[in-house]
Formats: C-alpha cells, sequence, structure tokens
C-alpha cells in the first residue's frame, strides 16, 4: 500500500519559488486504482515524480511523507531508492516515443530491470521479457524483440513500456497520461489492457491524466488536483456524478458526457493561479462563481462529507444545488421534448 | 519521399515524424559504401596501411641497414625512392616510418578519446562542482596552443614514444571532454533517462549503457579529424627532435634528415612530406563522410 501524507514539494525558479505541491496527501490500497485529475501544472506529474524520487535537480521535497508498505521513501539514499524503484514502484510515462531509448532495442530495455534488480542472467531475463511482450499484446515477440523503439507503432511502444514497469512485478505503477499521446481506439485497448494487468495481478495504479472518461473506465477512486492541492477526493462514481467542489464541477462540465447527454460544453472561466504567489484563502476562487467573502480568507481543509467522499470547498452544497438545478432542466427539456413529440403524434393521429 | 512515410501509416498510432527520420538515417547508414567522401578516404587510408603492414613483403631492405657506398641515390629500379644520406632505402623507410607513425597516432587518439569521453560524461551528468572541477580544468587546458603545450610536456617528459601518449593524451582529452559534455547535458534531459531513472537503475549504468550510445558519435567524428592533427603533430615533433628517437624511422625525422640536402636531394623531404599529406587528406575525408553519416535529420 502506497500512502503520501502531507506532501510539499518546492521547486525554485527564477520568478520565485514555486509552491509546485503544497500537502498532498493520497491512500492507494493494495490492488486499486487512483486517480489522479486536474489542468497541466496542477503538480500532479511533481506528485509522481516525488514519489519516484526523480524529481528535477532545482525541485525539493520540503516536508511529508511518502510510505510504501510503511517505509518512508522521502530521504533515502540514492542506492537504496534504487532498490525500490523498478520493484516496487514502476513508472509509465505519456510519450513512449522518448521514454524509450531510441538505440537500445526493445527486448533489450525490458529485460535490463529483471537483470539489474532480480539478478537474472541474460539469458533467464530475455526469456521474461519474451513473456512479458506476450503478456502485453506484442504479436510475434521472438522477432520483435530485436527491434528498436521507431519501427514501433504508438501503441506497440506504450505497450512495450507496460511490459517494462510490469518486469519486476512492482507492488505499485505511477501512470503519467500513459493515453494522451495515443488515438482513440489505441487508448481503449492501453486501458483495457492495463484494468485486466491490475485485475490479474493485484498492481495498484496511480493513474495521473487530465481525461475524466478515462478516470470512469480504469480506476475506483479519485483525486482531483487544483493548484498543488487535492480539493476533491473519492470513490470515482461518486466524484463524477455528485461532485461537490467547483472545480470538479467545473471539469465535468467541460467534458463531453461523463454521465448524462448535455447540450453544451462550459469551460471554467480563467486560467490557473501562478504558483509564486498562489491566492489566498481558497486557491480556487477568482474563478469560482459560488466564492464568498470567507473563501477569500480561510483556506479550506479537506473534509469529509460523506464516506469516502472529502472535498475542501466551504460552500460545497452550493455545487450541489447547482447540479440538481441543471439536473431538472435537463430532465424538463426532455420532458418538453417528449410532450411535443406526443403531441405531434396525436395531431398526425388525427 | 518524406511525405509518403509520414502518410502511408494510417492506423499505426499516431507515428510521430520523427520515426520516419529514424527510418531515413538507418537506409541511409546502410548504404555507407555510397558516400564517395567516406569511400574516397577509406581507399586512401586502406591502400596506405595495407602498404605499411606488408612492408617485409614489399621491400627487400631493412630500414637501418645503411650502405655507405650508395648514399644520396636517386630513383633507380633497386631503389625505388633512392637512399639517404647513409645508403638507407627511402621507400623502405618511408613503409616502416608509416608503420610508427600510424601507431602512435590512433593510440594518441584513442587515450585522449577515453579520458576525455569519460570525463566529459561525468562532468555533463552530475553537474554542480564535479562539472565545476573539470571544465575548469579544460579552460586551463584551452587556454594554451595544442603544439606549444605538448612540445613543452614532451621536454618535460623527456624524447620518446611514451612522452608522446602522455603529453598528447593531457592535451587532447579537453576536447573529447566538451564534445561529449554537451552532448550529455542535451540527452540526459530526454525522457528515457528519466525512464531509466524510475526503474532504479545506477548511475553508471545509466551513462554507460544508456546515454554513452546516443552521444558517441559527435566524438568519434572529433577523433577522426583529430587523429589527422595528431599525425601532424607526431610528425613535428619528430622533426624538432623530439619524438620517435633515429635510427627507428619516422616520416618527421626523414624530413628533418632529408632537410640538408634539399636544393639537391628534394624527394628525401617531399616523399615523407607527400605521405603525412596523403594521409591527412585521407583521414580527414572519412571524418566528412562519417559526419554525413552519424549526424541525423539531414539528407
Amino acid at each position: 500500500m502506497l500512502q503520501v501524507s502531507d506532501l510539499h514539494v518546492r521547486i525554485g525558479s527564477r520568478r520565485g519559488v514555486v509552491r509546485a505541491v503544497d500537502g498532498v496527501s493520497l491512500e492507494v490500497p493494495q490492488g486499486e486504482a487512483v486517480g489522479l485529475v486536474g489542468e497541466s501544472g496542477s503538480g500532479k506529474s511533481m506528485t509522481l515524480k516525488a514519489v519516484l524520487g526523480v524529481l528535477p535537480p532545482e525541485a525539493k521535497v520540503i516536508s511529508g511523507e511518502v510510505l510504501l508498505d510503511g517505509r518512508n521513501l522521502v530521504g533515502l539514499s540514492h542506492a537504496e531508492l534504487n532498490k525500490v524503484r523498478g520493484t516496487k514502484l514502476a513508472m509509465i510515462f505519456q510519450e513512449p516515443m522518448s521514454a524509450l531509448n531510441p538505440v537500445m532495442r526493445v527486448g533489450r530495455q525490458i529485460a535490463e530491470g529483471p537483470q539489474v534488480h532480480l539478478g537474472m542472467n541474460r539469458a533467464k531475463a530475455t526469456e521474461r521479457a519474451l513473456d512479458l511482450m506476450r503478456r502485453v499484446g506484442i504479436p510475434d515477440p521472438e522477432r520483435r524483440f530485436r527491434a528498436f523503439p521507431h519501427e514501433f507503432s504508438g501503441g506497440m511502444r506504450q505497450r512495450v513500456m507496460i511490459a517494462m514497469a510490469l518486469s519486476c512485478e512492482p507492488e505499485v505503477i505511477l501512470c503519467d497520461e500513459p493515453t494522451t499521446a495515443l488515438d482513440v481506439t489505441i487508448q481503449d485497448q492501453i486501458l483495457r489492457l492495463l484494468a485486466k494487468l491490475c485485475r490479474e495481478s493485484g498492481v495498484s495504479l496511480v493513474f495521473v491524466t487530465h481525461d475524466l472518461p478515462v478516470v470512469a473506465q480504469v480506476c475506483q477512486r479519485l483525486a482531483v488536483m487544483y493548484a498543488g492541492q487535492v480539493v476533491e477526493q473519492g470513490v470515482v462514481r461518486e466524484v463524477l456524478t455528485e461532485p461537490r467542489h467547483p472545480y470538479t464541477l467545473g471539469l465535468v462540465r467541460s467534458a463531453p458526457d461523463v454521465d448524462q447527454v448535455r447540450s453544451s460544453l462550459v469551460a471554467i472561466p480563467g486560467s490557473p493561479p501562478s504558483l509564486v504567489t498562489p491566492p489566498a484563502g481558497c486557491r480556487f476562487h477568482p474563478r469560482c462563481k459560488f466564492a464568498e467573502e470567507d473563501c477569500l480568507v480561510t483556506e479550506p481543509p479537506l473534509r469529509l462529507i460523506s464516506p469516502g467522499h472529502a472535498t475542501a470547498c466551504l460552500h460545497h452544497e452550493r455545487c450541489a444545488e447547482s447540479l440538481r438545478a441543471e439536473r431538472a432542466e435537463i430532465a424538463a427539456a426532455k420532458d418538453g421534448a417528449a410532450h411535443t413529440e406526443t403531441a405531434h403524434a396525436e395531431e398526425a393521429e388525427r | 519521399m518524406s511525405a509518403v512515410t509520414i502518410t502511408d501509416t494510417p492506423g499505426a498510432g499516431g507515428t510521430p515524424p520523427e520515426a520516419g527520420t529514424a527510418q531515413r538515417v538507418r537506409t541511409r547508414r546502410a548504404q555507407w559504401y555510397k558516400q564517395p567522401a567516406l569511400m574516397a578516404g577509406l581507399v586512401i587510408v586502406g591502400l596506405i596501411l595495407l602498404a605499411c603492414i606488408a612492408a617485409p613483403l614489399l621491400t627487400p631492405y631493412n630500414p637501418n641497414t645503411q650502405d655507405l657506398n650508395n648514399t644520396l641515390a636517386g630513383f633507380s629500379s633497386k631503389h625505388w625512392l633512392g637512399t639517404d644520406q647513409l645508403g638507407r632505402d627511402t621507400f623502405t623507410r618511408l613503409l616502416y616510418g608509416g608503420r610508427v607513425d600510424l601507431r602512435v597516432a590512433f593510440l594518441a587518439v584513442l587515450f585522449p578519446f577515453v579520458l576525455g569521453t569519460i570525463l566529459g560524461s561525468i562532468s555533463g551528468y552530475f553537474g554542480g562542482w564535479v562539472d565545476t572541477i573539470i571544465m575548469r580544468i579544460v579552460d586551463i587546458v584551452v587556454a594554451f596552443p595544442f603544439f606549444v603545450l605538448v612540445i613543452a610536456l614532451v621536454f618535460v617528459l623527456g624524447n620518446g614514444e611514451r612522452s608522446i601518449y602522455v603529453a598528447i593524451t593531457l592535451v587532447g582529452w579537453v576536447s573529447y571532454a566538451r564534445i561529449t559534455r554537451g552532448e550529455i547535458l542535451v540527452a540526459k534531459r530526454q525522457e528515457y533517462v528519466l525512464a531509466a531513472q524510475s526503474g532504479g537503475l545506477g548511475h553508471l549504468r545509466i551513462m554507460g549503457r544508456h546515454l554513452m550510445p546516443n552521444v558517441i558519435s559527435q566524438g568519434i567524428i572529433y577523433g577522426m579529424s583529430d587523429i589527422v592533427q595528431d599525425i601532424l603533430a607526431i610528425v613535428t615533433l619528430s622533426y624538432l627532435g623530439l619524438g620517435i628517437q633515429p635510427p627507428t624511422a619516422d616520416w618527421g625525422t626523414m624530413i628533418s634528415d632529408g632537410q640538408n640536402f634539399l636544393t639537391t636531394h628534394w624527394q628525401l623531404t617531399t616523399i615523407p612530406g607527400l605521405a603525412v599529406v596523403a594521409t591527412g587528406f585521407g583521414l580527414s575525408l572519412i571524418g566528412d563522410g562519417l559526419a554525413d553519416l552519424l549526424r541525423p535529420g539531414q539528407s
């Protein structure tokens, strides 16, 4: 089980200190997939990198813990961390082309992990790589083993990445937008593959994305991040159908058809705040239509509103209200349409 | 042609255009023999190498055997390129001299190449104070002209082949270090390095197995032009009496020995000089050809 508690990551930049991750807490139970959703720059990727200890040199974990089976990974030495990375934690990247070494044969790249971490010899590791390639659905693995990444299509490359991530049977796989660079049909294949592997081998997934339908397809739990903080957290279905934070509500309304047919998509006004000088109080208040006086002052904590559903909005009832109103409107419109239809039908009968 | 490679794979799941480029580079590499510069260079250097290696078969003479009854002879069927002031066969000395010069030149590129590449990649990969220290040393060495420093070092270390290696290595590594450092600085930002780190691979493995194959080609290309400079350096040192010691034949000593007879027996200096020029020309052509071949993205 992977637990992140109160993680703070700061990045030094010319414009000042960026509070990229500001008090993020997450829990990834064994065998579950947790979605991490938010706009670009909301700190999703930084959180993953901090968990793995591969932050860029200008970024630092200021405080907080990353517990893997009760052991804190923050502050481990490079050598100790290397024993955890690859064996217990693995990562799948967004761009499989750039995340694979262009001059190494894909088979060798898959076999490298077992060779280094499991002490396998070359022949055994090759066997295992071929086995993994079969498992992730790469056809004709014996021939593909010797191919270079550029000879693969995007979807096949992502399968290679998945095979690499699985190569040492990790407990948690961190996925950084693994399907963003793929077209929709391939995306679906890859998601099904990940979900299947997750079920079969009991691997937990942390799934970073900004694509809500993807989260709905793969994950059981969901955390929504905004400006370096988790603003809403809970079971996927509940968070997506009953969002209790205006930002989540905005995300749901800007995505086509998660739950119901909507007539128009609504964009969230404004743009994400600077993380050098984040707004006081609730960080979403400048873009929030429900914002009140108190939102400008108090920084709202993440509070449980029902079992397994937490939000950091002081006025979360207003989200629910707004949602109810919208639904009523849609229902009314549908009703109206139905009425006119029957009216038309009756007229035709006469 | 580029349009075809990109559009003919509609179902490939968004094949990025660089895949097409990589493909072209590979086909171009597979047809290396179609590069005129590379081929010409390989032929020239190949012939010279072959002649030097096969020296005992090509000439019946010993390069150091003197024949004082037959000094300063002109071209003849017995002595193709004549003899020098001690009656030694010039052709024989040319071939045996080439053996020495080419061997020394090759090793004098290999040592700085290895040292510079290792230090350069450490510098670029780790950055920070390691980088600062190594790069300041590079700056110090670069501040002196190549020949001045090599000559000074050989002077301090004493004459002979070993001093040449040491001197050229100590001076020559800086170029390789700079080239490799620059390449590593770019390459280490690539995602595959991050992926390797996330996979729990050690620094040594990442540098050696993942970065090195991606950055080594620039060093190799530079090495090809560097070998020309090294041949010149060795010949120059020998000419100055600091390099290969007599009676061992080498092109530099031959030139300096012959210069006393320049007005009467021009061939004694000109022929080894031409050998230096031909070798340098051939190696430069190979270097250019390799650069074209290994540099990606241009056709």
